[in-house]
């Protein structure tokens, strides 16, 4: 594959004002021992934009009291900023309705909601469910649990070498007696973009559902639950720029209306007697006790922001970045590269011959390069291609060509060392 | 040598470096000099897992003193195994139990003994606690 230089990949981007941007994240202009910071464990979880930490701290300050319940001024104001970043939310990745977005504590509660909640209702002894080979714990565990539950059995998508998925296997394992593919949109230890929407076509075709887990895409692309016609998807406030604490489910209502609650306790109900509780509409039914409504808020002033800056401009950025990284570190040699999808978005791992990843990112944290090492918690990656870990770069909108120079300046110099 | 004189040579040869990359190529070398374990020893029994880098101890009676070896897959973690053996290796196992470990934090490695770090070196040095605990009831009895 033929890669832009840098000098070309600015042109194309010059209206992307990379410098600005960084303005607006006070935590990137530090050192660290003694080195400016190199943040590039986005995957991780990205930073926050002052117009983030100041809707936090202001909230605090001027609007803080709990949603839905009081009759009183300020919770009137709490509960009005609370929905109205659920109408952010549903724009963001443009649900038809706000009662299909529940808030979580994160892409992992929302995937546990759903394999509990539509397992309970939907999965029987002999169903099966389909995971991939590149998933998230996130998204292998809470179908394992259900699947013991429920007497299911859990299937596996294999990818190849190259860490794209076999379609022709995936097609293979298709039967009526499938309830549900989990998968992943883009790979945290491979980047690898999968092809959700032709997955979407053929899983409906066997009558089966889809969950995507979006927790590494919608801060890379844009994301559209109507066109990929998904039946749930799932993400993370904290890795979108928003404070932690808070997530994303997105469900088709057909199925959420059916599943019972994931959890029981306040504002999920519409009465409680000892005999009978009749339980809330949607979304409430799912978002049982206080929610971490000041991080939901945070969540939609993130999505304000970015939205601001474009996200197929920070795509079109993202990707040149990634690109750029990925031509630099390879032509240090004496590596392996772990997934060379042909769209790949956010991150790019690799382990240097005989140099171990937590080696590697120890010494180039002391040159002030942030890396993730190990198994990214995508252990059975690991195990397809042998090894106990990876060394992941990962981008944001703020990361800069100049940063990539300085974590391959960084490796080269680890690579001298051995 | 006592335990202390030991940490205190340790930290004495560490002062000579200013930066980290010099601390850093110092502790692989400590890690590609020394087998610190023979092979028949790196079994499951003895592997300490972390999920960042993996630690392997194993640990003898020979007299009165406790002789240790310890591998890992990772040479800067190798390094400073080597450092935590040359400390503790061939004590008696009071000395062993009692042992304050100072010089991790004066040669600035503190984080990497920290629980935040799961590389194993924690569970190791706790680990080689134990075995003096044990080695020592094992005596009186």
């Amino acid at each position: 594959m033929a890669y832009p230089t840098q000098t070309a990949a600015m042109e194309d981007l010059d209206t992307f004002d990379v410098q600005r941007i960084r303005e607006d994240f006070p935590i990137l202009h530090q050192k660290v021992y003694g080195k400016p910071l190199v943040y590039l464990d986005n995957g991780a979880t990205t930073q926050k934009p002052s117009v983030v930490i100041d809707t936090i701290a202001d909230f605090y300050r001027q609007r803080n009291s709990n949603i839905h319940r009081g009759v009183h001024y300020l919770s009137d104001q709490a509960t009005t900023a609370f929905e109205d970043a659920r109408k952010t939310v549903r724009r963001f990745i443009n649900a038809p309705h706000e009662r299909q977005i529940i808030f979580t504590r994160g892409t992992t509660e929302s995937i546990n909601l759903v394999a509990f909640s539509f397992g309970e209702r939907f999965v029987n002894a002999g169903d099966e469910i389909l995971v991939s080979e590149m998933e998230h714990h996130s998204n292998i565990v809470p179908w394992q649990m259900l699947c013991e539950r429920r007497g299911a059995k859990l299937r596996v998508i294999p990818f190849d070498d190259k860490g794209e998925l076999v379609w022709e296997k995936f097609e293979e394992l298709l039967n009526p007696r499938v309830k549900m593919v989990a998968i992943t949109f883009v790979s945290n230890s491979l980047g690898t973009v999968n092809p959700i929407a032709r997955i979407v076509e053929k899983a409906h075709a066997v009558g089966a559902a889809v969950l995507v887990d979006a927790a590494q895409a919608v801060q890379h692309k844009v994301v559209d639950v109507q066109a990929l016609d998904c039946d749930f998807l799932a993400f993370s406030g904290h890795k979108v720029y928003a404070s932690t604490g808070i997530g994303v489910l997105y469900g088709k209502e057909k199925w959420l209306e059916r599943m019972p609650p994931y959890q029981g306790g306040g504002d999920m109900i519409k009465s409680v007697s000892f005999e009978k509780t009749v339980f809330n509409e949607l979304p409430f039914k799912f978002e049982a006790g206080t929610v971490d409504y000041v991080a939901a808020i945070s969540l939609g002033t993130a999505i304000d922001y970015l939205e601001g800056i474009g996200l197929e401009r920070v795509e079109a950025y993202e990707d040149q970045l990634l690109r750029y990284a990925t031509e630099r570190i390879t032509s240090l040699g004496d590596l392996r590269l772990f997934g060379q999808a042909r769209e790949k978005a956010g991150s790019v791992s690799f382990l240097f011959d005989g140099i171990h990843h937590y080696d590697t990112g120890l010494m180039v944290d002391k040159m002030g390069v942030a890396l993730r090492t190990g198994t990214h918690c995508t252990e059975p990656v690991m195990q397809h291609f042998g090894v106990t870990g990876t060394v992941r770069a990962s981008f944001a909108l703020y990361n800069t060509f100049e940063e990539i120079d300085i974590l391959v300046e960084a490796l080269a110099r680890v690579k001298r060392m051995f | 040598m006592t335990i202390d004189q030991t940490q205190d040579q340790i930290i004495e040869e560490f002062a000579e470096f200013d930066e980290w990359m010099d601390k850093y190529e110092y502790l692989i070398e400590l890690g590609k000099d020394v087998p610190l374990i023979e092979e028949k020893h790196k079994t499951r029994e003895h592997l300490i897992e972390g999920c960042q880098s993996r630690v392997w101890l194993h640990a003898a009676m020979e007299g009165d003193r406790v002789r240790f070896s310890a591998d890992s897959d990772a040479i800067i973690t190798k390094g400073i195994v080597s450092l935590l053996v040359r400390v503790l290796d061939g004590r008696r196992p009071e000395e062993i139990k009692n042992a304050d470990l100072y010089f991790i934090d004066r040669i600035g490695l503190k984080q990497n003994l920290s629980p935040t770090r799961s590389n194993g070196l924690l569970a190791m040095v706790k680990q080689m606690k134990l075995y003096g605990m044990a080695f020592e009831q094992i005596a009186k009895n």
